[in-house]
């Protein structure tokens, strides 16, 4: 044994320092093994904007575009049928669309940025079954409301704005992804306006 | 032991020597730091060796990030035929039709400068010369018998061999030699980083990881003293 | 509350009871020296290959038609990707580098002879595992270097008599290197190898516990109870079952002074990594060789085809030797001869320093041709090489040849009871 006495505080401090040091190299070497998880270039290159034409949509009719791999429901709405939407405002959970289920431009009345086109991911905010378009015999299941979405798996029912009916499993309204419209005729889903 | 260790290190050098580079190559001296001339050598890629040599592991939006281009310029710019910017930089020459009319399939070459060395492009770039017995009428000095056309003879111009395998210039091209060999330079570096798009990044992290380490080495260096002067 | 968790746990489990057996109340010589910090390192670079071979899996495709893309996809698209990839491929090499280190430091202190000759045949199958983790591990790039390697390598078992055409067939599963090679190659080098391989490193440490370990000087640190007198013993507590049957000399717990010690050399080790790793990650084409980025190509043999340099050595063996089967025989045997080293070396005096002159001479000229063997392999033959590969070869089994005759009555000096220094 020394027969200097043992600098225990000197001990404890170095103790301290290499330990610290050393869990900071620990966090270092964690950073690229959490980092690789994150979505790869080639995810990000397949999740890339969309661009769908809407000069052949008619009125009424909705198509389906894939955007990273959900598919996202594109309606033309009729002037009574925007007209009409405002109708059964107290038969729904979240009518004023509170809850941030789209982004700010498309907080509105028609929830979205042209009133004439719904642009909704369909994916029931439920469990994620893709919700059917009732256009015309969406009576049976609201009483007054002619055309809405009905999800199959759960009975989920939303408006043609998205937005969700009350008494039914669905929590929330459909999510309105980013969109924009860069020109009168193209929809780019997945960007706002300005970004790209 | 010191003495092994001495012995092991005295024979080392030898061997190197043993296992050193057989072919003479100019130096490329080319500079991944300098972003104009890896513009410049993209642009030159797209507009004279695209159309047969693919770079399908490297994608244009990558490219433009890191060559400091944004999206829209480069998509007006540097992309001809519809693809999206997150796309590889690829071509629609048929394969099976290519090793047709080439004898072989024009290789992909993102990864080439990692395969050959941004020296051997760069040689191999200036090296075409006249051989009327090749299929496109020319050979070249580092790679005999090339499958492939001089595709910038009108810039660089045409070049013959004479028995000592000297080059020399029988007509000139639309560039002096040094606009040739400038452009050249910038193929090269533009190839090289397309190798390893990391590169620079790698390098920058390395500092940084070493830097580190050597505090942490401070540190464990002087506990290991403290707590060795219990051992006698 | 914690204290009765971690006492109901040691009553059921005792852990802080191995962790005093193996680490905190373990005796190790005073004595160690550089060569002993390559065991740690090599664990080190263990930990390192199986969290990022992990990483890499989870992006890598083991298809010929994906293979090749998907580590290209890893270097560019995946974050971080190249660096866990680079950390691989440095990897790869830097075990064989401490592994090698390792071994040489058992032969010079005699750490193989009794009572540690199951120990060494502990290390010799991790060895041979690793060698075989590598070989494997090397196809899935799937460059044209991969390729060819393991057309090399895989043909060797096509020398064995009679059966070696359909072995190695059945090693391939085609009638050339393909997926399938490809693929059973994969889940060996991902699942079931690094399961041997831990499984062997477990046991290597079990049993290097169960002896005790050896030092520089080869003397025992364990003297029979009672042999001692208490002013002599070391003054640090170890844990009893040591030091119920033997009295302890030149001894220290390895926590905390080889845990610190050992953090030291493995700080300078990652910075001798990191500085490959950064700033040169293919190791001027021997960690990371060049014809590996083009894609495996079947009817295109690379330029100069040669295996990576911690097979150089066995592979010019087995190339200097002028029949497929001796060849084959000639480098397994160099392997087997390794394994035997225990019973060659009949001598009772353990460390290089006090055994003959012979046997350093014997044990410079064994480093020296292994290292001109395995610079060889990475070179073309041609018959300069291939003639001083052959006196390497000489070489290499001379030492075995020679430590088994001189041995026998070799003249050593004096051991000394105690360490020295």
């Amino acid at each position: 044994m020394s027969n200097a006495p043992v600098n225990n505080g000197r001990r404890r401090f170095l103790t301290a320092a290499t330990s610290v040091v050393g869990g900071v190299g620990v966090v270092g070497v964690a950073v690229p093994f959490i980092g690789s998880w994150n979505p790869s270039a080639r995810a990000k290159a397949a999740g890339a904007p969309v661009e769908v034409n809407v000069s052949k949509i008619e009125s009424g009719q909705l198509i389906r575009a894939e955007w990273r791999g959900k598919p996202v429901y594109v309606v033309r709405r009729s002037e009574e049928l925007l007209a009409s939407l405002s109708a059964h405002d107290s038969q729904l959970k979240d009518p004023q669309s509170e809850v941030p289920q789209q982004p700010v431009y498309a907080t509105n009345a028609y929830r979205s940025i042209k009133p004439e086109f719904l642009v909704a991911l369909g994916v029931c905010t439920h469990l994620g079954c893709a919700p059917t378009y009732r256009k015309g015999d969406f009576e049976q299941e609201v009483e007054g409301v002619t055309d809405g979405f009905f999800c199959p798996c759960h009975g989920s029912k939303f408006d043609m704005a998205g937005r969700v009916f009350q008494s039914v499993p669905a929590p929330t309204n459909l999510m309105v992804p980013e969109h924009s419209f860069p020109t009168e005729d193209t929809l780019l889903i997945g960007v706002a306006g300005g970004e790209a | 032991m010191k003495k092994i260790i001495l012995a092991v290190l005295a024979v080392l050098p030898m061997l190197a020597i043993a296992a050193g580079p057989s072919m003479d190559l100019d130096k490329a001296n080319n500079d991944l730091r300098d972003k104009a001339s890896l513009k410049r050598g993209f642009e030159a890629y797209i507009n004279n060796c695209l159309a047969c040599h693919e770079l399908k592991y490297q994608r244009y939006n990558r490219t433009f990030a890191d060559l400091g281009i944004s999206d829209a310029d480069g998509l007006a710019n540097y992309m001809y035929t519809g693809e999206k910017v997150g796309d590889h930089i690829t071509n629609t020459m048929p394969a099976k039709e290519a090793a047709k009319w080439f004898g072989s399939t024009p290789p992909d070459l993102t990864l080439e400068a990692r395969f050959r060395s941004p020296d051997y492009i760069y040689t191999y770039l200036r090296s075409f010369y006249v051989d009327e017995s090749r299929p496109f009428g020319v050979n070249n000095k580092v790679f005999p018998d090339v499958g492939m056309p001089h595709v910038l003879q009108n810039l660089q111009g045409v070049r013959t061999i004479d028995e000592h395998g000297n080059l020399s210039e029988a007509t000139g091209g639309s560039m002096t030699a040094e606009e040739y060999d400038e452009f050249a330079r910038d193929l090269t570096n533009f190839l090289e980083y397309t190798g390893e798009p990391n590169k620079l990044e790698r390098e920058s992290m390395g500092y940084w990881v070493i830097g580190f380490l050597f505090i942490l080495l401070f540190f464990s260096y002087l506990l290991k003293k403290e707590y060795w002067r219990d051992v006698h | 509350m914690f204290s009765n968790l971690m006492a109901w746990i040691e009553q059921r489990l005792p852990l802080m009871d191995a962790m005093n057996k193996h680490a905190a109340q373990y005796p190790a010589p005073k004595n160690f020296n550089f060569w002993y910090v390559f065991g740690i390192l090599a664990s080190v670079v263990l930990v390192n290959q199986l969290l990022t071979g992990v990483w890499l899996t989870m992006n890598y495709e083991p298809s010929g038609d994906g293979a090749f893309a998907s580590v290209e996809y890893i270097m560019r698209d995946v974050d971080y990707g190249w660096l866990l990839r680079y950390m691989h491929s440095t990897g790869a090499s830097a075990f064989f580098v401490v592994v090698y280190m390792h071994m040489f430091r058992g032969m010079m202190y005699g750490s193989y002879q009794k009572p540690r000759e199951l120990l060494w045949l502990f290390g010799m199958l991790i060895f041979l595992v690793l060698m075989a983790e590598a070989f494997m591990g090397y196809l899935l790039p799937w460059g044209n270097m991969s390729y060819w390697g393991a057309q090399v390598i895989i043909s060797i078992f096509g020398a064995i008599p009679v059966i070696g055409d359909d072995l190695t067939l059945w090693i391939r599963g085609d009638y050339v290197i393909s997926g399938a090679t490809l693929n059973r190659f994969f889940a060996l080098h991902v699942i079931a190898l690094p399961l041997v391989l831990v499984v062997l490193v477990f046991l290597h440490i079990l049993a290097l516990h169960e002896v005790g370990s050896n030092n520089p000087d080869g003397t025992n640190i364990k003297k029979p109870k009672g042999s001692v007198p208490p002013e002599e013993q070391s003054k640090f507590t170890f844990h009893e079952q040591y030091t119920k049957k033997y009295d302890i000399v030149d001894a220290i717990p390895f926590h905390p002074y080889y845990t610190v010690k050992d953090l030291v050399a493995v700080v300078i080790f990652l910075i001798i990594f990191c500085g490959v790793m950064f700033f040169a990650p293919e190791g001027g084409g021997y960690f990371i060789e060049a014809p590996n980025f083009e894609p495996a190509n079947g009817l295109k043999t690379p330029e100069h085809i040669a295996p990576v340099w911690y097979f150089g050595p066995f592979y010019t063996i087995l190339r200097i030797i002028p029949d497929k089967l001796l060849g084959a025989v000639g480098m397994f045997g160099a392997i087997i001869a390794l394994f035997m080293l225990p019973w060659f070396d009949r001598g009772t005096v353990k460390s290089l320093r006090y055994r003959c002159t012979a046997h350093t001479v014997n044990l410079i000229q064994f480093a020296i041709c292994f290292i001109i063997l395995g610079v060889l392999g990475t070179l073309p033959a041609n018959p300069l090489n291939n003639m001083i590969g052959t006196i390497a070869s000489f070489g290499y089994f001379g030492f075995f040849v020679a430590i088994w005759i001189y041995s026998k009555n070799e003249k050593t000096k004096p051991v000394p009871e105690r360490v020295t220094g």
